[in-house]
């Protein structure tokens, strides 16, 4: 009763802060921190709403609306957006195929299953999760030069991490009755997981596959920055020779294609959920 | 008979998708790439560690960090008032009838607005904002706003509009503003849902900005970007530790903020 009292007061007194309030310290903590993050960055703030800037900004505004619709140059964008989309697929489907062999070693698939691969096959899949796309990129070119494989190869090793992670979870939360009477009836492992659990979960696997190409779309458009192909790369040459124009086209190019890709997946769930 | 059709559809998109991306995995075997890369990652070991550079790599660690918490500061100064103005929940001329053109068309118009954004990677935006403003966190900042901007106003029109509606309604109803509408009808509901989406987006911007660097946009891309150059393994291999590290951090403490919140 007494606490209570004490309690009340307190929040009569000060509304907007409690010291036994998480909340508030949570606030008053990311407050701190946009604030560090302000002082500390030095973003010449002055300079970025100067006159000077300005016009810099209208000009380039200007400029990028004028795109450049020469027959060949389209040609040539034609080309660098289905390399992109192509970029996409191939990663996606290595990182699905991948992403599986090193889910099955890295879950738990029945109680009594001493998974001994477990721990390793999860720190790889981490560590291939935790390093993005295009710092896959870069340190690949190395080994395979410039040009879209050496995306493909980035986009594959960041998704098999992301997937294979997923399947995992499938691969152990999958319903475990039919695997459970296969394995009294004496099947192996293997045959187990290929006629009992892959079935299950394979609307599963397939609707995380379709998810991460959806992503990887975005990913391989910009992979050419640091020279991994598509349209990403011509972006980077075009803006590096401050043609404006043919910059204005692939931006829109980018623009389309990621907004036609969000389009088609978002009417296929719409018909799948159906 | 189905997956025999399929086996050969999908071996026929495949192989000049298989062309299109110059698929030779054999090339990494040759010997002069192989004799690169193995060098390269042999000087993985040990990780550079001496005591100046772990200073630089810890200083643009936490200029990651502040890129990533500008960033999304100005992607909230920009997408809240799109999505006030954007969301169907706070339309007056719809609560009766259906919704006047003008302010349909205005909704419209935002919604375009927020697609655009969204849909240039934040990378692309960087390399854009490079050339305007020169190089140096500044361009980082304002790509992570942008895009971040156009995530968050949609997500944000998407919640509230998918939250109970009558409360609002009924305050609109009885002649509050659009404004009191929100702060009293839509926001005590949806607040949870709204920040965890905020903090998860945060830790998103983490990962973007720690690859802005590449374009020159500061944080620990940048440095990345200059040892990748000079092919000194050692610090490769140190930057990409404080990367993980980092990363994971991030994830940690996002999914520790958004259990507070609850």
């Amino acid at each position: 009763m007494a606490q209570k009292g004490h309690a009340m007061m307190n929040s009569q007194a000060n509304p907007w802060f409690r010291w036994n309030c998480s909340v508030c310290w949570v606030t008053l903590g990311l407050l701190l921190l946009t604030i560090l993050s302000f002082w500390t960055l030095d973003l010449q703030l002055e300079r970025l709403f100067s006159v000077d800037s300005a016009k810099r900004m209208g000009r380039f505004l200007g400029e990028l609306l004028s795109p450049d619709l020469r027959v060949i140059f389209l040609h040539k964008l034609w080309i660098a957006s289905l390399e992109t989309l192509a970029m996409s697929a191939v990663g996606t489907i290595l990182a699905a195929f991948f992403g599986l062999l090193l889910a099955i070693p890295a879950s738990k698939s029945h109680p009594n299953d001493p998974a001994h691969w477990r721990f390793l096959c999860r720190l790889v899949l981490n560590g291939l999760r935790s390093i993005p796309e295009l710092v896959w990129a870069a340190l690949i070119l190395i080994s395979a030069g410039l040009g879209p494989f050496a995306g493909t190869l980035a986009l594959a090793l960041h998704t098999t991490g992301v997937l294979g992670r997923l399947f995992s979870e499938s691969i152990e939360n999958a319903p475990q009755a039919a695997a459970h009477s296969l394995r009294l009836q004496g099947a192996s492992e293997s045959q187990v997981f290929l006629y009992a659990t892959l079935p299950t979960i394979i609307p599963q696997l397939m609707s995380y596959s379709l998810y991460r190409w959806e992503n990887n779309i975005r990913a391989a458009a910009i992979l050419g920055v640091v020279g991994g192909g598509g349209l990403g790369q011509m972006l980077a040459f075009h803006m590096g020779l401050f043609q404006m124009q043919e910059t204005s086209s692939i931006l829109i190019a980018m623009i389309l294609l990621v907004v036609i890709v969000d389009t088609l997946s978002y009417v296929a769930r719409r018909l799948m959920s159906r | 008979m189905g997956r025999l059709f399929w086996s050969v559809a999908i071996v026929i998109l495949l192989v000049p998708a298989l062309v299109a991306t110059e698929f030779k995995p054999w090339i990494l075997l040759e010997p002069e790439n192989l004799k690169v890369s193995s060098r390269f990652l042999a000087d993985f070991f040990p990780p550079a560690t001496k005591p100046e550079f772990l200073l630089l790599v810890a200083k643009e660690a936490w200029r990651t960090i502040a890129i990533a918490t500008a960033g999304i500061f100005l992607a909230l100064l920009l997408a809240i008032p799109m999505t006030l103005i954007s969301t169907r929940v706070l339309s007056i001329s719809s609560l009766s009838r259906r919704m006047h053109l003008l302010p349909f068309a205005v909704r419209q118009v935002v919604r375009c607005i927020l697609i655009i954004i969204r849909s240039i990677p934040e990378l692309i935006w960087a390399l854009v904002f490079v050339r305007v403003v020169g190089l140096g966190p500044a361009a980082g900042v304002l790509a992570i706003g942008l895009t971040y901007a156009g995530m968050l106003g949609k997500v944000y029109t998407e919640i509230l509009e998918s939250g109970e509606q009558h409360v609002a309604n009924n305050l609109m109803r009885n002649g509050s503003s659009r404004l009191q509408a929100f702060f009293y009808g839509v926001l005590p509901q949806n607040l949870t849902e709204l920040t965890s989406y905020t903090v998860y987006r945060w830790e998103c911007a983490i990962r973007a900005s720690a690859v802005l660097g590449f374009v020159g946009a500061g944080g620990l891309g940048q440095q990345l970007d200059n040892s990748m150059r000079m092919f000194n393994g050692g610090e490769v291999a140190t930057i990409l530790i404080v990367f993980m590290l980092l990363v994971g951090l991030a994830d940690l403490l996002s999914a520790w903020l958004r259990k507070v919140m609850q």
